[in-house]
């Protein structure tokens, strides 16, 4: 394989991104997203019919290339790793959550069917966790912010865009924690840390993409003009979601084992056909105890080293293609 | 122009398997994802025997082994999320690594889990591999719509896919000309402070999209100008044959005695 | 150079009867603002015949591809009328109106949304509710009237400049329009690309209105040549009459050849 695609593949697609591939979520995960995923989708296309009639396929069809463009646009942060776009809540914003959500699975499906950016089964999980999600944290950007000043709607929107990386990454690693791919304790702290650093870049651009249109076009984010605002039930999820994260991330860094317990309870583990895990002698900072504080910490360091491994592949690959 | 070669996964040779109906091809590679999804872990008699057959269709499609093996390396990073499974449950210890403070232990068990998930994954991702490489996407398309994906989703990716060669070429354009005019991230220096970096990275963001919008505008007065009213139609271009049903069948059953071994074998 | 033309084949009115003094398109009066307020047609009156050929020229800005959109419809709500083979374009009569005029648009990436040439020539025979046989025999017949029957397959985004535009023109040929309206058909074009097109133009037996910048093929090509500058007609007549009044042609931002 040529290097400089495997640079790029490795930029591009590894580190900021989430897509599961097939084979790492168990088989009652993925079904269960997909029951999620295919209900909603199927309310999301009548729903965006109704919105836009006649103009939904070309619409939905040009926009959703447009997403998956603009992911290519990165803009490089420090040594050598590139922000990017994931596009979820600027879809929501300026289309509203149900266009939102489609467009973005349409991404999703293209991706995982045509680039194997992410796997078949786990599609459903995909979608979730990158349109789904982003959607309905999009959707109080419409519902808290649309009739405020300039200035709020842009920081809201920003603070959306990096809450929903967030959230995507705090769901797929529940979802690969309950498939037993990834012990809680290290994939949930490891995920969020790596996430919430990415989560920038999204929120900036995000926040300088809509300050463009508003400059250009105001007309199209005018509060008005967004009649495709999702209405109470997206707000309601939105708020639901940021709520969740707010509150598990934390339980979820300090108590994985919580996290353990509810997954033999509900009876995943005979699925993922592990006993309980016993982790990384406990998880723990030796000198800081058994505390939530160490468990933080540790995932932390967790996820530093995740990003120290990326960082250095990188900066191989690059250098071997700049050889070559 | 590299973004515009990757949307061509797909490989035009004479060979029975592009010939085959997209829908047959479609339904075989999900199954096998399904099942071997559903293969236990440390079977590896049976994924050996998923990975011939694998390699036994590439040829049979004249790909080559070696496209198929060098795609198939897309998902392998992803491994990083896995590989904690090797250190954390609980088997016979095969090694220990002393991490300053940490000392984590490889377990049996672990190695097992980690390189089944891995070996799954990676088989996987070659089935789909094999799909796209040997259809053409409007045949894909079509295979979706025959295979009761709503008209409506199967219709916007259709135009998805469309227009993301003319989006792609916009946004290397759109690149290029930034690249052209920062000279100082030619060497690895990145000119600017990064709010002003991520400015112009947004502003290209919203370029694209005031431009993506407006398209779209065009393409639907195109449409309605020939007449589109609101129903979407498409002449119906395929139809199973014998030996479609009969490549089904075989897919089928070979699936299935690959999992019935990899159950009793393991 | 004397401009030689096939016959036209057809020249029927907006019912499909036999009416060879049938006014093909006949503008009165016609206004548009753009919601945005920009008033980009101020009056525009303007006849065609059934078979000639007509070039609307004039700078950018000038309302040409305004005056276009209003031909089927996709523009309207101004003061003023359109009729189109007789037949006033009003909503109701829209369906017919659209399989009458075809209009080929500037940029054939916009006309060519299919994954498949097969695929964009046969939509729109297919949305004028035709059987797939008729649809087929339509597709291979267009393909085969602009030199692309060998296309069928390809994937519109691997079609080269000068091919897009020819499928593009096939698009609107298949729908057996009376009336082929092309916005700017010869830009972007290379030179062999262009010329191809010149004589394909050429040869296709219908009544033709091309906006257009390209005054020497405006000159090869259409007898009648219309000015347009600021939403209004400043001339119309004989293209080589007009082509001789350098200042009229300069007046407007053209340069006499
Ligand atoms: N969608 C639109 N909204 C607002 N104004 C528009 C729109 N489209 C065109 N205009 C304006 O209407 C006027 C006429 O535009 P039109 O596209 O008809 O010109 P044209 O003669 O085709 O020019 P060109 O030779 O550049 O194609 C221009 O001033 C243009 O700015
Ligand atoms: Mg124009």
């Amino acid at each position: 394989m040529n290097i400089a695609l495997l640079t790029r593949l490795w930029e591009e697609v590894v580190v900021p991104r989430m897509h599961i591939p097939d084979g790492f979520l168990s088989m009652p995960v993925a079904l269960i997203f997909w029951v999620i995923t295919v209900a909603l989708l199927l309310l999301a296309i009548r729903k965006t019919q109704q919105q836009l009639g006649e103009r939904q396929i070309p619409l939905m069809g040009v926009m959703a290339a447009f997403i998956f463009a603009a992911q290519m646009i990165n803009f490089p942060i420090a040594g050598g790793t590139s922000g990017h776009l994931l596009g979820g809540v600027l879809a929501a914003v300026m289309l509203g959550p149900w266009a939102g959500m489609l467009v973005m699975a349409c991404v999703i499906i293209v991706q995982g069917l045509l680039f194997q950016d992410g796997g078949l089964l786990v599609m459903g999980a995909n979608i979730f966790n990158m349109g789904l999600v982003t959607a309905a944290l999009g959707s109080l950007y419409h519902g808290l912010a649309a009739r405020q000043s300039k200035g709020v709607r842009l920081v809201v929107a920003g603070v959306l865009a990096w809450l929903s990386v967030v959230a995507g990454a705090l769901f797929t690693a529940l979802q690969l924690g309950f498939s037993g791919t990834s012990p809680f304790a290290i994939v949930v702290p490891a995920m969020l840390g790596v996430h919430m650093l990415i989560g920038i870049g999204e929120g900036l651009i995000t926040m300088a993409a809509l300050a463009f249109v508003m400059q250009v076009r105001p007309d199209l984010v005018a509060a008005e003009a967004v009649r495709t605002g999702g209405g109470r039930g997206w707000v309601i999820v939105g708020l639901v979601i940021a709520l969740f994260v707010a509150v598990l991330s934390p339980i979820a860094s300090a108590d994985p084992d919580g996290l353990e317990r509810v997954a033999i309870d509900m009876g995943f583990e005979e699925v993922a056909m592990t006993p309980p895990y016993e982790l990384f002698p406990d998880y723990v900072i030796p000198f800081l105890g058994e505390t939530p504080l160490s468990t933080i910490l540790a995932g932390v360091i967790g996820a530093l080293v995740v990003a120290l491994v990326a960082f250095a592949v990188g900066r191989l690959l690059r250098q071997r293609a700049a050889a070559a | 122009m590299m973004l515009h070669n990757a949307l061509d996964r797909y490989h035009d040779r004479p060979s029975s398997i592009h010939d085959l109906d997209p829908r047959v091809k479609v339904v075989v590679t999900l199954l096998g994802i399904f099942s071997v999804l559903l293969l236990p872990d440390g079977a590896w008699g049976a994924y050996f025997l998923v990975w011939c057959a694998v390699l036994a269709v590439a040829l049979v499609a004249r790909l080559g082994v070696g496209l198929v093996l060098r795609r198939s390396l897309v998902a392998l990073p992803f491994a990083l999320v896995a590989i904690t499974l090797v250190f954390t449950l609980p088997g016979r210890t095969l090694f220990t690594l002393q991490l300053g403070a940490w000392e984590i232990s490889a377990s049996d068990a672990g190695l097992v889990r980690f390189s089944s998930v891995l070996v799954r994954s990676w088989l996987s991702v070659q089935m789909a591999i094999l799909l796209v490489a040997t259809t053409r996407i409007p045949d894909l398309l079509h295979a979706l719509r025959h295979l009761h994906v709503p008209a409506l989703l199967v219709t916007i990716l259709a135009f998805m896919v469309r227009y993301l060669a003319v989006l792609l070429d916009e946004v290397t354009r759109l690149l290029r000309a930034r690249q052209a005019r920062s000279a100082a991230s030619a060497q690895g220096k990145a000119g600017g402070s990064l709010l002003w970096r991520a400015r112009v990275a947004g502003n290209m963001t919203g370029q694209l999209f005031l431009r993506s919008l407006e398209r779209s505008d065009r393409i639907y007065n195109a449409m309605v100008a020939r007449g589109f009213r609101g129903q979407y139609v498409t002449i119906n271009p395929h139809r199973m044959r014998r030996r479609d049903w009969m490549a089904l069948g075989l897919a089928f059953a070979a699936l299935t005695m690959i999992q019935w071994l990899g159950r009793t074998l393991s | 150079m004397p401009i030689v033309h096939e016959p036209v084949a057809r020249c029927v009115d907006g019912w499909g009867r036999p009416a060879p003094d049938t006014l093909a398109l006949e503008v009165e009066d016609l206004h548009f603002a753009y919601p945005d307020g920009h008033v980009a047609l101020r009056g525009v009156s303007l006849q065609v015949h059934c078979g000639e050929k007509v070039a609307l020229v004039g700078p950018n800005g000038a309302g040409k591809s305004t005056l276009l959109l209003h031909l089927n419809g996709l523009l309207n709500g101004g003061q003023g009328s359109v009729r189109v083979m007789g037949m006033p374009v009003t909503t109701p009569n829209l369906p017919f109106i659209r399989a009458r005029v075809g209009l080929v648009f500037q940029n054939p990436d916009d006309q060519l949304f299919s994954p498949t040439v097969y695929e964009d020539v046969a939509f729109g025979p297919l949305h004028m509710g035709l059987p797939e046989e008729e649809v087929r025999r339509r597709v291979v017949q267009a393909l085969t009237q602009v030199g692309m029957a060998h296309y069928a397959d390809r994937l519109s985004y691997h079609l080269s400049m000068g091919e897009k535009k020819r499928v593009a023109i096939a698009t609107v040929l298949s729908m057996h329009p009376d009336i082929l309206v092309l916005d700017e058909p010869s830009a972007g074009l290379d030179p062999r690309a262009r010329r191809g097109l010149i004589n394909l133009l050429r040869t296709l037996p219908i009544t033709m209105l091309a906006s257009t910048h390209d005054m020497l093929m405006v000159r090869e090509l259409f007898p009648r040549m219309v000015i347009m500058d600021e939403g209004r007609i400043v001339a119309d007549g004989p293209t080589a009459e007009l082509l001789e009044q350098t200042e009229l042609l300069e007046a407007h931002g053209l340069e006499r050849l």
